[in-house]
């Protein structure tokens, strides 16, 4: 999901960043309140920017004979909120775009805003869905992950569309063609990211419990471990 | 079930990424280049672009390209690391902690 360094058109770069600055903005007062308030969180926050930095670094073959990698970013949004993870998600892109020459600078704003905004919201939106009608909370979990993995990539991909759309078709044929190099590659890696974050999230229900409760992550009662 | 759930999660990411190694065939050299097999899809999406518009010049480079593949892999490896090490560290602090509260508990009940 990696848009390229100077990939974008001057005004769709420009445009990406104005749309993500005020998620980041609001991220870091929910993360500065959070950390005032629970202190003892910090580690926790630690852990979702260090599950995001380790699975977006993990390139993945997948069926269609290319590779891609999951995001990373369906833990922290479950456990801090959607805003949270803009600039988290933020910082992950900067380093990868200022010394991996993945991504770039000036295509920052539109790959936070795929990578870190829609990713997350998408993540919560299905999390709280699946728990409201009463999904068990390892499948709600498994779902939200990898489901906003996948609402990255077809993100991504309308925003290539917008800024290339097709010479005949426009942006629908655009899109389609952006949708079957990312999507369908996509698929296998945002299943094995939704195993990765439940991998993750049932140690955390078992050994953190009592973060978790406080965090109304799981139910006061009954925590299934 | 509960019990193995996470080596059993974990097992199907593996079986999932080793699969399409096995499944998937190399296809034929094109145009006399060598195919390339699990090319990142980020790539793909550029030579897209560039077809789609091929009059469109990138109007930025990156500041700094890894010197070689080996060199990327290395920043690659190291960020996988620092991450991995951390949540490692972490889940060893809550299972000490989870077990030294247990302890406790017991203790106190005696």
């Amino acid at each position: 999901m990696h848009i390229m360094e100077g990939f974008l058109p001057v005004t769709h770069a420009i445009g990406w960043s104005i749309a993500s600055a005020p998620f980041i903005a609001l991220g870091l007062r929910s993360i500065n309140k959070k950390i005032s308030e629970h202190p003892e969180q910090r580690m926790l926050l630690g852990v979702a920017a260090a599950f995001t930095f380790v699975l977006s670094a993990l390139k993945m073959p997948s069926v269609t004979g290319s590779s891609s990698h999951p995001t990373g970013t369906g833990l922290g949004a479950i456990l801090f909120g959607p805003t949270a993870l803009a600039p988290i998600g933020g910082v992950v892109l900067l380093f990868q775009a200022l010394l991996l020459a993945h991504g770039g600078i000036t295509t920052l704003g539109a790959n936070i805003f795929s990578m870190a905004i829609v990713g997350p919201f998408a993540a919560v939106a299905i999390f709280r869905s699946a728990t409201a009608v009463r999904l068990p909370f390892g499948m709600s979990v498994f779902l939200a992950a990898s489901l906003a993995d996948l609402m990255t990539y077809l993100t991504t991909a309308a925003q290539l569309a917008l800024a290339f759309p097709d010479a005949t078709g426009g942006f629908p044929a655009s899109f389609a063609k952006f949708v079957g190099i990312f999507a369908i590659t996509q698929i296998p890696l945002a299943i094995c990211e939704g195993f990765l974050t439940l991998v993750v999230m049932n140690a955390l229900v078992r050994f953190n419990a009592r973060e978790l409760q406080e965090m109304q992550v799981t139910p006061r009662s009954g925590v299934r471990a | 079930m509960k019990r193995y759930q996470n080596l059993l999660l974990l097992l199907a990411v593996a079986a999932l990424l080793a699969l399409p190694l096995r499944i998937v065939k190399k296809p034929p050299t094109t145009h006399g280049a060598p195919a390339s097999l699990f090319a990142g899809s980020d790539d793909q999406a550029r030579d897209l672009i560039q077809s789609i518009a091929p009059d469109y010049k990138p109007w930025a480079t990156p500041l700094l390209q890894p010197a070689s593949s080996e060199v990327e892999t290395l920043l690659f490896a190291l960020q996988a690391a620092l991450g991995s090490g951390f949540i490692g560290y972490y889940l060893g602090v809550s299972t000490t902690r989870a077990r030294m509260m247990r302890a406790t508990d017991t203790g106190a009940k005696c």
